[in-house]
């Protein structure tokens, strides 16, 4: 069996620095069985020595509140690592060692990498490990985990550790008298019964019980109600007396207890600080600039614009190439491929599908590495400080920006990396109110179809309803963001309590890896659905196909053109009949298309619909391509364009199809600007659908998404044709 | 010697927290965050629209909303 390693600690104390530096590349993510939270686990070699490592989520305590604590003391006491390896942030003592001494409670075999202790240096805090390693009875390494200082230190120690496999002694402190007699009355008996004592120390499971912890008290209830009861009124007993003569509960002695202990533990001259502990440090003074009143709001429009123009300008390059190289493909397998529904189906099915989902790639990517660069250096947090006052507004989070931002809040962004950004909130209700909205937001899929509809109906003012188009998106996904915390996603707002860390450096090692890590998440798991999905959605537009007799038809029409005599005003130097003879065998091609279409499973549902969608003002063509929409947004341009009967129409060539609409007596202007409202609102593409019930945990927030979206979307165009028609335009 | 919610400090004023007054979640975080009586904190400046506010304490910095830090007494010199 191979060791396994936990890395357990505070949020911005250099855990995953720490993590990529023991195991380099050779790690994998996933998730915790059931729940949402990321789970990155990695191999550590040394000298033929094979330990396993795995990153837990970095908690401040152990309360069964966040899904994050339980989460990780969860896998401490379920897997029962072989070390457990505690980062402590040096220059933020107490606050780390708050969890250390939590997993000391807890009987853990601990091993504390006191890191950062360069940046303590520099504070002017100095900390004796030796002293601190005999106070606590576990081994205490300094690190400095983005150079490597104390790694072979801390691996040598972890190693010896899982070797040794010695039984931690238990670490008990005192939480003053009441609670203490009430810690040695309950654990004795708690060990009597061995309720629950297979999985926890005995004092511990005391200790929960007088904390009130809603999952240790459901635990224990099902292993022996009579028992959990009685501790229970124990439990109850000292909380009523505790109010009584002190004023305080149990849970906020215990805080007071643990960081008392920890100002001793200082105070015993483990600790030296030359300056006041409040002083402010180069990065108080980049905040009082970075958040200042006036210049912090201006300076984060230039960072957010500047993540947009990174990733739309550069990560459009490789996106150029993606797409010029399944366009070669998709050529040469219909040059070798013999005419027919195989060819069909490998060209407009599998080529084209597994270039929409890699298409994606290079932007989520330049994305990830955009986004791991803020949050790394600790902007994101500033972000989320500044926002947050008007996303609380919405019942959403500061930290909400980012997803909004990404998923094409700037016009042009993408839903499906915007739903993974998700995962910076730590807000279970904010997380979920904010995954649901962020698809209405303009991803760079729909901005072609606004791109073709404005240059056809509205072109004087392009800008404008550009920006329109972008405040409706904000607008609506705030309101409907606001009205799910008041109805589905109903609860209090999650605390806000948050560090702000220190800004750092962020090491470029850790942006690849985490860049890498999201996009291959996201390749694995949107690709095999995707891919299906748009073999499926290809069926749906080509079967059943026509009939005979009408196929015959247009194989009529053709003959007849190329054997009719050139038309006369061909000029006798070219040859005859030809250009002329090609346009018209074109148009026949097309209006074949346009037939197929008709005919097929999507437009007998387009047809379908139309008793439903007049009332916006869409006919059947506008339907399926609304379908076809639902594999991916720009689709709807180039299923217009079959629709309207022309072969070539793309995102890229969509004039010749704007020209059409905006000389078709079914178009106006009124149309159009319905079906934009159409499009920002309805169903999020397959591929955001499935990112969404993935992050969500639950199938049911996909499906979820797409009814109401489409519901919303419908209700909202319509009433704008409708109050149109009425207006007479 | 003054007593007062945190919410009614001023940037860069300093005091020692007197109490918490909130139970459940709210609670549990903020004192798992440090913030116990007979702590020293000092307001460090607020969010441009005024909230959240951000806090110095055990020589890193904290933020939270206003009707969070209304559950904080401090005293102040």
């Amino acid at each position: 069996m191979v060791p396994t390693i936990a890395l357990a600690g505070n949020p911005n104390s250099g855990k995953t620095t720490l993590f990529n530096e023991l195991t380099g590349s050779r790690q994998h993510v996933g998730n915790y069985p059931g729940v949402t939270v990321e789970k990155k686990e990695g191999t550590l070699v040394n000298n033929g020595y094979r330990m396993s490592v795995v990153d837990l989520p970095g908690t401040y305590s152990l309360t069964a509140y966040s899904l994050e604590e339980v989460v990780a003391r969860d896998f401490l006491v379920n897997e029962k690592p072989e070390v457990v390896i505690d980062i402590v942030d040096a220059s933020n003592l107490e606050r780390n060692l708050y969890l250390a001494i939590q997993f000391l409670e807890m009987g853990l075999p601990v091993c504390i990498a006191l890191n950062m202790v360069d940046v303590a240096q520099k504070r002017g805090i100095e900390i004796d490990a030796e002293k601190l390693s005999a106070f606590l009875g576990v081994p205490v390494i300094p690190t400095v985990a983005r150079t490597g200082l104390g790694k072979k230190d801390l691996i040598a120690t972890a190693r010896r550790m899982a070797e040794e496999d010695r039984k931690q002694s238990l670490f008990e402190i005192s939480y003053g008298d009441d609670l203490d007699r009430a810690l040695a009355k309950m654990t004795p008996e708690i060990e009597i019964h061995h309720f629950l004592t297979e999985t926890y120390p005995a004092r511990w499971v005391a200790l929960k019980y007088l904390e009130n912890d809603k999952q240790i008290l459901s635990k224990g209830h099902q292993k022996n109600s009579a028992f959990s009861e009685k501790l229970e009124t124990i439990g109850k007993k000292v909380s009523t007396h505790l109010k009584a003569t002190v004023n305080s509960y149990p849970e906020a002695m215990i805080a007071d207890h643990r960081y008392g202990y920890i100002n001793s533990i200082i105070k015993q001259g483990m600790v030296h600080r030359q300056h006041d502990q409040n002083r402010l440090y180069t990065s108080d003074k980049i905040d009082k600039i970075v958040t200042h009143r006036f210049l912090g709001p201006i300076l984060m429009i230039a960072v957010l614009l500047g993540l947009y123009h990174f990733t739309f300008t550069y990560g459009e390059i490789p996106v150029g190439w993606f797409a010029r190289f399944f366009g070669w493909v998709g050529d040469t397998a219909s040059f070798y491929l013999p005419d027919g529904h195989l060819k069909s189906l490998v060209v407009a099915g599998v080529v084209d599908g597994a270039g929409g989902v890699l298409g994606f790639v290079p932007l989520i990517m330049f994305m990830f590495f955009g986004i791991s660069i803020l949050e790394d250096s600790g902007y994101l947090a500033r972000v989320a400080f500044m926002l947050d006052r008007v996303f609380s507004l919405f019942g959403l989070h500061g930290s909400s920006v980012m997803a909004f931002i990404v998923s094409g809040g700037i016009a042009g962004g993408c839903a499906v990396p915007g739903v993974m950004a998700t995962r910076t909130l730590r807000s279970p209700r904010e997380r979920l109110a904010t995954l649901l909205t962020v698809p209405f937001m303009n991803c760079g899929a729909k901005l072609p179809v606004f791109a073709l509809l404005i240059a056809a109906f509205f072109s004087e003012n392009e800008a404008i309803f550009m920006l329109l188009i972008t405040i409706v998106a904000w607008g609506g996904a705030l309101l409907v963001a606001k009205l799910l915390r008041l109805t589905v996603i109903k609860g209090e707002p999650t605390p806000f309590v948050m560090e702000l860390p220190p800004y750092r450096f962020p090491t470029f090692k850790g942006l690849l890896i985490h860049t890498w890590e999201r996009t291959w998440q996201y390749i694995k798991k949107a690709g095999t659905v995707i891919l299906g999905v748009s073999i499926i959605l290809w069926a749906m537009m080509t079967y059943p196909g026509l009939p005979e007799s009408k196929r015959s038809e247009f194989a009529k029409q053709r003959e007849a053109i190329m054997a009719a005599p050139p038309p006369s005003t061909a000029r006798p130097d070219k040859l005859p009949g030809k250009e002329a003879g090609l346009s018209e065998l074109a148009a026949i091609d097309g209006a074949e298309a346009e037939a197929n279409l008709k005919n097929s499973i999507a437009g007998r549902m387009g047809i379908a619909l139309e008793s439903l969608t007049r009332w916006a003002g869409f006919d059947w063509r506008t339907n399926i391509a609304l379908v076809g929409g639902f594999a991916a947004k720009e689709v709807i341009v180039s299923t217009l364009g079959t629709a309207y009967s022309l072969v070539e129409a793309d995102a890229a060539n969509s004039g010749s199809l704007s020209q059409t609409l905006a000389n078709s007596p079914k178009w106006r202007p009124l149309v159009a600007l319905s079906l934009m409202i159409f499009i920002v609102f309805y169903t999020p593409c397959f591929v955001t659908v499935v990112c969404i019930s993935r992050e969500a945990g639950s199938w049911k927030w996909g499906v979820f998404s797409m009814v109401l979206n489409t519901l919303l979307a419908l209700i909202l165009a319509a009433l704008i044709f409708q109050i149109g028609l009425a207006l007479g335009y | 010697m003054t007593r007062l919610m945190m919410r009614k400090m001023k940037d860069n004023q300093t005091g020692t927290i007197s109490a918490i007054k909130a139970g459940g979640e709210l609670g549990r975080r903020i004192r798992d965050m440090g913030l116990i009586p007979g702590r020293s904190i000092k307001v460090q400046g607020r969010a441009p629209l005024y909230d959240p506010v951000a806090l110095r304490i055990m020589g890193s910095t904290l933020t939270m909303r206003n009707n969070e830090a209304d559950y904080i007494e401090v005293e102040t010199e």
